[in-house]
């Protein structure tokens, strides 16, 4: 996938003048500012491209990898982004962004996103801060109870955290349509700040009933598995990306496609892609800027996509 | 779960690690192999005791020391190991049996052998550098597959639970990191030595 991905990267950059003429959208985003969402429980704008940490920050003691995510980190922080999103679950993930943290250029604050993933409940407290000292962070922003896993014990728990000011957004997450009626009950249920889900061009079910139940309840929406771990750019990437993608999407190849696809729903607040390059990270945070496709456009490139 | 890059640049990070080490366990793979050929009496012991080394090597050195920093269940992988090592060496200490027949005996060798020599330089023909080979005594798959032959000399049952779940684990392991004939050998093998153990 990379090469590929890297060669559209070096083909934009030598086109890109000449796209700047003929498409105003696409000559707009190589220098407009990251669009952002707000949280619907504070305001708080968030930018609509976040930064996963599955697999790809998964990386071991080895210091040459751990100090090649740090430079994606840190072009991520340089392209504007804010969220990044882990789990205990994902190996060295979370001591890896501690690291990179340590490096955060700016401009904005890092919005530090967790999980806590422990069957047993009353371990969890030891569980986040374990996460925390591996993040380096005086506390996380926001902390979700990961895959629902002991969640009635999680989740109070997050509550009194966050009442305790020892926390500022608690969350649920699923991935891979799991669960989705269960996941629903609690959105009714329970004063979630966040839902993480998936949901991408070709995973959709969630618009049935969990986005616009987000929306009625006021919570925001993390959309991870954006590219299916890889997998849904891998089969894109076959075809040529149409010409009026650049034009009327604004976007430079298929990763921009497709998260500007996943952004542009009015529900999801932020999506996660997760990578370990720094020219994909920088291109994945080119999805936030410009002009995002409005419904008539968004049933276009998903057709497009489901006849591919 | 971990990306393929990464498992293979932790190989690669243990191989430098313990350099020259990989010489020293071929020089005494070598001397055991000539002692499988020719049935010498010592050499199943020998093996037996070898092969408890070995995962007791793999046990910390790999699935704690550097598994465990991307796998939660390298712990457990670490355990089993221990613990299979623990019952080599119970093998060792008893009366031997009986030899095996004697295709038994050159199909334990000859995994011995490949878990030596072949299975390291599978990674070359899959595009990997030699400096990611797969080396018995330091990565678990050869170390299992020398296994394999151990059980067919030691002719014991309580030996087989472990290795064989191993083999299985492996295969998975390597069909999600999208090497699908690579994942195809351990289980492959640990079918040819169930098969012996029925003739």
């Amino acid at each position: 996938m990379q090469p590929d991905r890297e060669f559209l990267i070096r083909r934009r950059a030598a086109l890109a003048g000449g796209l700047a003429l003929l498409a105003g959208a696409a000559g707009a985003q190589l220098a407009g500012k990251v669009e952002s969402r707000p949280v619907p429980s504070s305001g708080e704008q968030l930018p609509l491209v976040g930064l996963g940490s599955w697999i790809t920050f998964n990386v071991g003691d080895d210091a040459v990898a751990r100090r090649a995510c740090g430079d994606v980190i840190a072009a991520f922080a340089q392209s504007g982004g804010r969220l990044i999103d882990s789990s205990p679950m994902y190996g060295s993930s979370q001591g890896v962004i501690g690291e990179g943290l340590a490096r955060w250029p700016g401009p904005a604050r890092a919005f530090a996103a967790d999980k806590v993933w422990i069957s047993q409940g009353s371990r969890g407290p030891e569980q986040i801060e374990t996460s925390r000292r591996l993040w380096r962070v005086p506390r996380f922003d926001l902390l979700q109870v990961h895959n629902l896993l002991a969640w009635q014990d999680h989740l109070p728990q997050l509550l009194a955290m966050k009442a305790a000011g020892q926390l500022r957004y608690v969350g649920i997450t699923t991935s891979e349509g799991r669960r989705h009626r269960e996941f629903e009950n609690i959105m009714r249920s329970q004063p979630l700040d966040f839902v993480q889900l998936s949901y991408n061009i070709l995973d959709r079910e969630a618009e049935q009933r969990l986005l616009p139940l987000a929306q009625e309840r006021g919570i925001a929406v993390i959309a991870n598995r954006p590219f299916r771990e890889g997998a849904l750019l891998r089969s894109l990437q076959r075809h040529a990306l149409p010409p009026w993608a650049a034009a009327e999407v604004g976007c430079d190849g298929w990763a921009q496609f497709v998260l500007k696809f996943i952004v542009s729903h009015p529900a999801v607040t932020c999506a996660i892609p997760a990578t370990s390059s720094v020219a994909h990270v920088r291109q994945n945070m080119g999805a936030a800027r410009g002009p995002l496709p409005d419904a008539a456009l968004r049933r276009r490139m998903a057709a497009l996509v489901e006849a591919l | 779960m971990f990306s393929p890059r990464t498992y293979w640049r932790l190989v690669e990070l243990a191989n430098r690690q313990a350099w020259p080490l990989q010489l020293l366990v071929g020089a005494i793979g070598a001397v055991l192999a000539w002692g499988l050929w020719h049935d010498r009496r010592w050499a199943p012991r020998a093996l037996l005791l070898l092969l408890a080394l070995a995962w007791a090597a793999v046990a910390w050195g790999w699935h704690l020391q550097r598994y465990a920093a991307i796998n939660w269940a390298a712990t457990w992988f670490a355990a089993a190991f221990a613990l299979q090592a623990v019952l080599w060496l119970v093998a060792a200490a008893l009366p031997q049996s009986p030899p095996p027949p004697l295709r038994a005996r050159r199909t334990a060798l000859v995994l011995w052998l490949a878990a030596l020599l072949v299975y390291p330089l599978i990674g070359l023909g899959l595009s990997r550098p030699l400096v990611q080979a797969e080396s018995l005594a330091l990565s678990p798959d050869p170390t299992l597959l020398a296994g394999l032959g151990a059980l067919l000399l030691a002719r014991r049952a309580w030996l087989w639970p472990l290795p064989l779940l191993g083999c299985a684990i492996s295969g998975l392991s390597l069909w999600t990191m999208a090497e699908p004939l690579q994942a195809l050998l351990l289980p492959a093998a640990a079918l040819i030595a169930l098969a012996l153990t029925r003739r």
